[in-house]
């Protein structure tokens, strides 16, 4: 079977990169997946887990402020942070979490009420990857 | 002439002053050695970024997206990167004279720019000479990584978006070798390159989810981000590296010195032996 050569790569450096058969992640337009053989293409990505897939295993990558861009069977994923299950600090993320509940009620003006509702998405994000490996 | 004991309490203390600034040029290679990695594993990110940006941008129109479109300048910012702490030979005031000289030239009140600052030298400098500082961070670790410096990333680029400010220049040292390091001056926004490196144009053509406008609404500012983390991996590895050559160099002169001294003292020793000498064998002669 043919596969994808997929790298994620991140401004502190390349985070992976292996061949796998599918990936599949959400884009700002929905749910994407990705097969050997895609037209290129380019697509935002939202706050979220990527998921690689190849015969029995999948791996789960946690991203924010990432892009997907595939073209002749090389995906490649750009994001300001990947991380993989193993490399997630979920002492701090639960931090991040609680820190960022406490801002959402406190309501103040609208940017910090933006960026704590980041914060927050990214913080649930690197939970649930660490839960679902 | 100095004497001898002074002379030695001097080889003494210079000697423990080499000590430091020779312990303080091996730390700044090693994180120089580190910095350098960090710029290399960025190149990956940079580079891709670069590509699909004016992959879209030569694809899609001029005026697609505000951050490529130049308005009228009413305000500038500057970004300037310095270091938290001196010891770093010429980094910091090359940076801040060429800065200063830039702001003087171009505007008559300081309603015309504000300054974006990274490091506590920078910032002590323009608060001192009363300049506006729209953002300041301090602290930042040897080997920063994205997340620290992500806020004011975001926040200058929302700047710009928000048309508080009509230009971005970012003002840092550029990075040649472990030698030669370069102030320069470069402009951010709004981006301009884009357009430039057209050989990409002929390339596959890719589908844009949902649409190409609205993937510049995201990239763009992204890629503004990375270019400002890219400097500041530049200036990372230029401060080392200055930091490198300014102990080396103050090493060398405090081994020139203890030489000097290490001169003073043997001749003092000896004249001080002649004179004894020559003092008994005049009490000597005397007694005959």
């Amino acid at each position: 079977m043919k596969t994808l050569t997929v790298s994620v790569v991140t401004p502190d450096g390349p985070i992976l990169e292996d061949s796998f058969e599918m990936v599949s992640c959400k884009a700002e337009s929905g749910e994407l997946g990705v097969l050997p053989n895609h037209i290129p293409l380019v697509a935002p990505l939202v706050i979220s887990a990527v998921r690689l897939k190849r015969a029995g295993d999948t791996v789960r990558v946690a991203i924010s402020g990432g892009f997907i861009e595939v073209s002749d069977n090389k995906v490649t994923i750009l994001a300001q942070s990947a991380e993989k299950p193993g490399d997630i600090d979920v002492q701090r993320a639960r931090k991040a979490k609680e820190r960022a509940e406490r801002r959402l009620k406190a309501k103040q003006d609208d940017i910090d009420f933006r960026r704590a509702e980041y914060a927050l998405k990214r913080a649930l994000n690197r939970l649930d990857v660490v839960e679902k490996r | 002439m100095a004497s001898l004991r002074d002379i030695q309490t001097r080889i003494t203390s210079t000697k423990k002053t080499k000590q430091i600034t020779n312990a303080m040029q091996m730390v700044s290679a090693s994180k120089l050695n580190k910095a350098e990695q960090n710029a290399v594993s960025f190149i990956p990110y940079s580079e891709k970024l670069q590509e699909i940006v004016s992959h879209i941008a030569n694809s899609a129109d001029e005026d697609a997206h505000p951050m490529l479109v130049h308005r009228e300048v009413k305000k500038t910012a500057y970004f300037v990167i310095t270091s938290d702490r001196g010891l770093a030979g010429p980094f910091n005031s090359g940076i801040l004279r060429k800065v200063y000289r830039m702001i003087q030239e171009k505007h008559q009140s300081p309603a015309e720019y504000t300054i974006i600052v990274v490091g506590r030298i920078g910032r002590d400098f323009f608060k001192q000479r009363k300049m506006p500082i729209a953002n300041e961070i301090i602290g930042l670790s040897d080997q920063p990584v994205f997340s620290d410096i992500q806020d004011l990333t975001y926040e200058t680029v929302q700047l710009f978006i928000d048309e508080e400010i009509d230009e971005l220049n970012i003002v840092y040292n550029h990075y040649h070798n472990a030698i030669s390091q370069e102030v320069i001056s470069k402009k951010i926004l709004p981006l301009t390159d884009v357009h430039e490196n057209k050989e990409h144009v002929a390339d596959s053509m890719y589908e844009f989810e949902p649409s190409e406008k609205e993937i510049l609404q995201t990239l763009l500012p992204q890629y503004a981000e990375s270019l400002i983390y890219g400097a500041l991996l530049d200036s990372k590895a230029s401060e080392h590296a200055s930091r490198m050559t300014a102990m080396r160099s103050a090493t060398d002169n405090a081994n020139e010195l203890i030489d000097d001294l290490s001169l003073q003292y043997n001749r003092a020793r000896q004249a001080a032996i002649t004179q004894e000498i020559s003092e008994i064998v005049g009490g000597a002669a005397a007694q005959e």
